[in-house]
């Protein structure tokens, strides 16, 4: 386990005995974890983990019930998402959170004014502010969106939107990223092509990933964190991580019963899992694992 | 002045086809009383001023920012309750032209917003709604008991021709009162659309789209609606103390919630997703309420009901309508289409006037006993007592509206080739 020494100085972001129940429900228990600047987080596990409520927990849409949140040595958690957001952590969505009727354009804007310290500027027009265009126009090159400028975001392909998605969330420049399934529901070229992306435009930030494309995640992160249960299974490099007996015997014990070992398959997010949907993906977890 | 951008750079120039609009605009306003000289189009043209401001600053919250208040007559109201005010002090001494006024009642409705707000604005939908309804009644309410601010039954009145007149100018004539009208909404038209093209006015709208992703981008969506509400109350507090000077009378009245309802019915009619739409409203319903009345009983009936078809039909309201039918006649369809278009405009006319007169007529039947069993109805004599009038235009009815069954489906086999 880990030491209760926490939060280990210079950690860019440090999780600290957190806990998460609804109601009587335990979502997240006693999670500690230490990430440190610039490292590459995939976290993985089966659905009903916990993976998307520690996203929650950590960029403010809800409040730990016990245990602490350190943002680059400050306290964040119990905080608000905008104010979590201003001190540096951004995050996307698993199901693409825009603007729909916003222009893509006006959508990254959006998302990129706090940082440019406008504030509720509404003494100013937004056609004078000539530092903030400029970037925003960058940003839109940065993500090959440029060309669909004045399309609004509702008018989108399913995988363009989910490259606005990740564009609003680097549009605050800030240091830490969360990103919740970025390739979900994408093709196979189209999720080879976007991670592509993602690995060029994060670099020098700190990351922390959802995802259940295993190919995906053992090419772009340098660590990886197991959740089972709510409960922080493993935390090292992804080498380390397939040849840990406890992530193997935790994975491998639930596959040997499952006839199924196809890797790789794709699925469109879905508000609420279905029954049959965390078997599979234990099977694909374990299919890398067993590679081990 | 639909906001179509090229971004970063095309959002910028106020291009020449706008400053036409403006032109336009500015135009209307300024000229129309030389066209309408009677007394009784002067003071509509007034009001029609006065409404385009409290139409398009509603208009602030239920369009850009998705807000649907029940209760903005509540700023309005009050600022034409504090321009009376101060209006009754520049009688009695105070050295305040009164041409800024209005400026009063703006300022007094937005600190009122500012106060109120602070609770109006903690959520958006359904809550935003019931709280702006639930304080428009308590200050409803306030104005019945607190008959020394709101002088009770009889309001509270004074005369605008008072203090100071500099360049000779006392408002006492309507028409000196219509063009510091015209300046008014001109500017205020002016600021308001400048909003909707600032940091805050985006934000508002990404604030209607979807409020949460907005805390995920730094900012709290409770001030955003917060600094809009305060906004938006400012303008209606300006027009409000215009309708206090054009009047001068107010009483509690323009507080109720029927008032605010008007508002939030003649700004959806008009059209909330374009910027011209309120403005549109405004005429209408100033026209409505000043012209139907006089015209037929049933007004409130034909309100009501063109509420409804708009909400259903047309959801973008007249603006987007017409924008659209602007559209379409711009392209090649229109030319092969337009003879069958009309034909199931005169067709529907056809189904729907005779559905009129049967209203007319039910209404004259509830008054049978005061006003008589004969009435004239576009010019048709109609008696409410004989069976062959009901059936006959029932048969008209019927005649019409398959005709508009007809032209409907050739109309769309032409469209679909």
């Amino acid at each position: 386990m880990i030491t209760p020494l926490f939060p280990p100085a210079g950690a860019a972001l440090a999780l600290v005995d957190l806990h998460k129940s609804f109601g009587s429900t335990q979502i997240i228990r006693d999670l500690s974890l230490a990430v440190a600047p610039g490292e590459r987080v995939a976290i993985i596990g089966p659905n009903g983990a916990g993976k998307s409520t520690l996203f929650d927990l950590i960029s403010g849409r809800f409040a730990p019930s016990a245990g602490q949140i350190w943002l680059a040595g400050q306290r964040i958690d119990g905080k608000k998402p905008f104010q979590i957001n201003r001190l540096g952590l951004a995050r996307s969505f698993q199901i693409s959170q825009l603007f729909p009727t916003l222009s893509v354009f006006d959508n990254l804007r959006c998302a990129t004014m706090w940082r440019q310290g406008l504030g509720y500027t509404f003494w100013r027009l937004l056609s004078s502010l000539t530092d903030t265009n400029a970037r925003t126009q960058t940003l839109m090159q940065r993500l090959q969106l440029d060309g669909l400028a004045n399309t609004s975001a509702q008018q989108l392909s399913y995988a363009q939107q989910r490259v606005l998605e990740l564009g609003m969330t680097l549009a605050s420049d800030a240091p830490v990223l969360l990103l919740d399934e970025p390739t979900a529901g994408m093709s196979r070229s189209e999720t080879t092509q976007f991670m592509g992306l993602i690995d060029e435009l994060t670099r020098g930030k700190t990351l922390l990933m959802v995802e259940h494309d295993m190919s995906v995640v053992f090419g772009l992160a340098t660590k990886i964190a197991v959740l089972v249960q709510g409960e922080l299974l493993a935390y090292d490099t992804p080498d380390a991580v397939r040849s840990n007996p406890l992530v193997q015997q935790a994975y491998l014990g639930a596959v040997l019963s499952t006839p199924e070992l196809t890797s790789g398959s794709q699925h469109r997010p879905s508000p609420q899992p279905s029954p049959g949907a965390g078997e599979g993906e234990n099977s694909r977890f374990a299919s890398v694992v067993s590679k081990a | 002045m639909q906001v179509t951008e090229k971004a970063g750079v095309g959002d910028a120039a106020v291009n020449s086809k706008q400053l036409l609009l403006w032109g336009g605009y500015a135009l209307v306003l300024g000229l129309a009383p030389l066209l309408f000289d009677s007394s009784l189009s002067q003071s509509l043209l007034s009001q029609i001023g006065i409404a385009i401001i409290v139409c398009l600053s509603y208009n602030l919250l239920l369009g850009q920012g998705g807000l649907v208040s029940f209760g903005h007559a509540v700023y309005s109201g009050m600022g034409a309750y504090l321009a009376m005010h101060t209006l009754n002090r520049i009688s009695g001494g105070w050295p305040l032209p009164v041409s800024l006024i209005p400026l009063v009642g703006g300022l007094g409705s937005a600190l009122l917003a500012l106060l109120l707000g602070w609770v109006t604005t903690r959520r958006a939908g359904t809550a935003f709604a019931m709280i702006t309804f639930g304080v428009g009644e308590l200050i409803w309410a306030a104005a019945l008991v607190l008959p020394g601010f709101f002088g009770g039954e009889g309001g509270v009145s004074g005369n605008r021709v008072a203090g100071s007149a500099p360049l000779g100018l006392t408002f006492g004539p309507q028409i000196q009162l219509y063009y510091l009208i015209v300046i008014y909404t001109l500017i205020c038209t002016g600021l308001m659309y400048a909003l909707t093209r600032t940091p805050l006015g985006r934000l508002l709208n990404a604030v209607r789209d979807n409020p949460e992703r907005v805390a995920f981008v730094g900012y709290n969506p409770q001030w955003v609606r917060y600094l809009v509400f305060v906004i938006s109350a400012f303008f209606a507090g300006i027009a409000g103390g215009l309708s206090a000077l054009h009047y001068e009378i107010v009483s509690s009245d323009v507080l109720s919630a029927h008032r605010s309802g008007l508002l939030l019915l003649f700004t959806f009619v008009g059209g909330s997703t374009l910027f011209v739409g309120p403005i549109l409203g405004a005429v209408l319903m100033v026209l409505a309420l000043g012209v139907l009345p006089g015209v037929t009983p049933a007004w409130l009936l034909y309100l009501g009901v063109v509420f409804v078809v708009v909400v259903m039909v047309a959801p973008g309201g007249l603006a987007a309508l017409l924008v659209g039918l602007w559209r379409q006649a711009r392209q090649g369809d229109w030319r092969r289409l337009w003879p069958w278009r009309l034909a199931l405009l005169v067709s529907l006319s056809i189904a729907v006037t005779p559905v009129l007169a049967w209203v007319e007529m039910l209404y004259r039947l509830q008054q049978v006993d005061i006003l008589g069993p004969s009435l004239v109805f576009f010019g048709l004599p109609l008696d409410v007592f004989s069976p062959a009038n009901w059936l006959a235009t029932a048969a008209v009815a019927i005649v019409g509206a398959a005709l508009c069954w007809l032209s409907q489906r050739v109309l769309a086999q032409k469209v679909l080739p």
